[in-house]
């Protein structure tokens, strides 16, 4: 099991119905393996988004939607093995859009 | 190990090749999409605001002494804009007077959470506040022009009115230079869109750091041409700026829309295509004037009324026909600088006042919030 703390910035908000900030509990007994941010982002979108529509503001293609920007702690996933990074307890993830007005 | 591994994440062991690659000493937290180099924040913080500076420099943007408003509209790029302008500012002696100027475009919901958002940076960042509205200006607020007309050519109007806007206001505060917050991917972004739309006309002048039509009193400059989205909301975030994201009530239907995700998704592919697609938009030159109007007059003998066409055919961004003008001249209304008789903006209005909404409600002032478009709701109403 891992909690990491999750962040909707620069918009991004919206899509989850206004949360900003949320804890994830990540439980994974059927699978052995370790808990990945694709789980993550599973979890997100099936659990945090309510509205079938909004869903393709956050994936597309079976990923992150290009223009939302993903930080690992502070830092680009693009450093961080992207979906492979295994999660740790206390890592907080956010996702930033940057396609939200200038 | 142990020890470190039972601390915080980020102060374990890292490898070499998570390192900076300018300093070599910190970890690095990102990577640039101009060049794919990793950097640490503090480097990133140097490099993103010399590039800045050396734009400023190269292009010569401003001289001592001068007095620049910064269009601001509480989103990200105006506020990284406005920090970056005052620690530029401070730290090379620009020597510049800055100037925070919004423009009020009544949409309830949207700007006027954001113009508090530029309240707050005008005490931050300690600089003067100047808001003009559409109100004021125009006697019409988004909602109501929405309201009158739809909502796919929201853009269009808001887009016209608010250039002439930021100049007026500039204008009262006696300032004639405006920097805006335009950067990279919009620039790209710009380029696209011309060039699906068939405007090349329009190519070449999208891409010029500072546009300065003859005649016009105003100046703008963009100093985030080369800069791109992702380093923008990187270093707002960073630097834990305090910006406004909430999209525009109207903008998701708008065309802008559709080429910004064509460029998000080629830029997942090969992120240095935003800079490549500036680069030729830069390149790419018409044939010199003359020739175009040659072609032009040619052209206008095959239209049955060409001073219909000359006057009144508006494009969807809202530019107007350019055949066989010359620039300098002023809009016979107001006084503004336009390449036609009549300028867009007055067009635009004149098209809209026809359209006001017949029907009034008592107890409700056409000042009221959405007050149009709830009468012409009401107007529609049948029982």
């Amino acid at each position: 099991m891992v909690v990491v703390k999750v962040e909707f910035l620069g918009g991004l908000d919206q899509t989850f119905g206004g949360i900003k900030n949320t804890k994830c509990i990540l439980d994974q007994q059927q699978l052995q393996n370790d808990i990945t941010i694709a789980n993550l982002i599973d979890y997100l979108a099936s659990n945090l988004i309510t509205n079938e529509k909004d869903l393709e503001m956050f994936i597309q293609d079976g990923t992150i939607r290009p223009g939302i920007l993903v930080l690992i702690n502070d830092t680009d996933w693009e450093l961080e093995d992207k979906e492979d990074y295994i999660l740790e307890d206390g890592d907080l993830v956010s996702f930033t859009s940057t396609l939200h007005g200038g | 190990m142990d020890q470190e591994g039972n601390k915080r994440k980020n102060i374990k062991e890292v490898k070499v090749g998570a390192l900076c690659q300018l300093c070599h000493c910190r970890k690095a937290v990102m990577k640039r999409p101009k060049n794919l180099q990793k950097l640490c924040k503090e480097c990133f913080f140097y490099i993103f605001e010399t590039e800045i500076h050396l734009t400023i420099q190269k292009e010569n943007l401003f001289y001592k002494g001068e007095t620049i408003a910064i269009g601001a509209s509480g989103g990200k790029d105006s506020t990284v804009l406005a920090s970056i302008m005052k620690t530029l500012n401070e730290r090379y002696n620009y020597g510049l007077n800055l100037v925070l100027l919004s423009v009020d475009e009544g949409i309830v919901g949207y700007r006027d959470d954001s113009l508090a958002t530029v309240k707050r940076n005008q005490l931050q960042y300690n600089m003067p506040l100047e808001i003009v509205s559409y109100k004021d200006l125009y006697n019409w607020t988004m909602d109501e022009i929405v309201s009158c007309t739809n909502v796919k050519s929201s853009c269009t109007y808001c887009g016209v009115l608010r250039r002439q806007a930021l100049d007026r206001g500039a204008l009262k505060l006696d300032i004639h230079h405006v920097v805006t917050g335009h950067n990279a991917d919009d620039m790209a972004e710009t380029v696209l869109m011309n060039l699906l739309r068939g405007d090349t006309a329009r190519i070449e002048n999208s891409v010029n750091v500072t546009t300065n039509s003859t005649g016009s009193p105003v100046k703008r400059s963009k100093p985030f041409k080369y800069t791109y989205q992702k380093e923008i909301v990187l270093y707002a975030h960073y630097k834990k700026l305090d910006y406004f994201s909430t999209e525009c009530t109207y903008a998701p239907e708008a065309f802008r829309g559709t080429a910004r995700v064509l460029l998000k998704n080629l830029e997942s592919v090969r992120p240095s295509c935003i800079i490549d697609i500036i680069h030729s938009g830069e390149h790419f030159k018409l044939k010199s004037r003359k020739e175009r109007i040659v072609k032009n007059k040619k052209l206008q003998k095959t239209t049955k009324n060409p001073e219909s066409q000359n006057e009144m055919e508006i494009r969807p961004d809202g530019s107007v026909s350019i055949s066989a003008s010359k620039d300098g001249n002023r809009c016979e209304r107001c006084g503004y600088l336009s390449m036609n008789k009549i300028c867009k903006a007055c067009i635009l209005l004149e098209g809209l006042e026809a359209n006001r909404p017949k029907l009034t409600i008592d107890g409700i002032t056409s000042n009221t919030d959405g007050a149009a478009k709830l009468s012409k709701t009401l107007e529609k109403l049948s029982f």
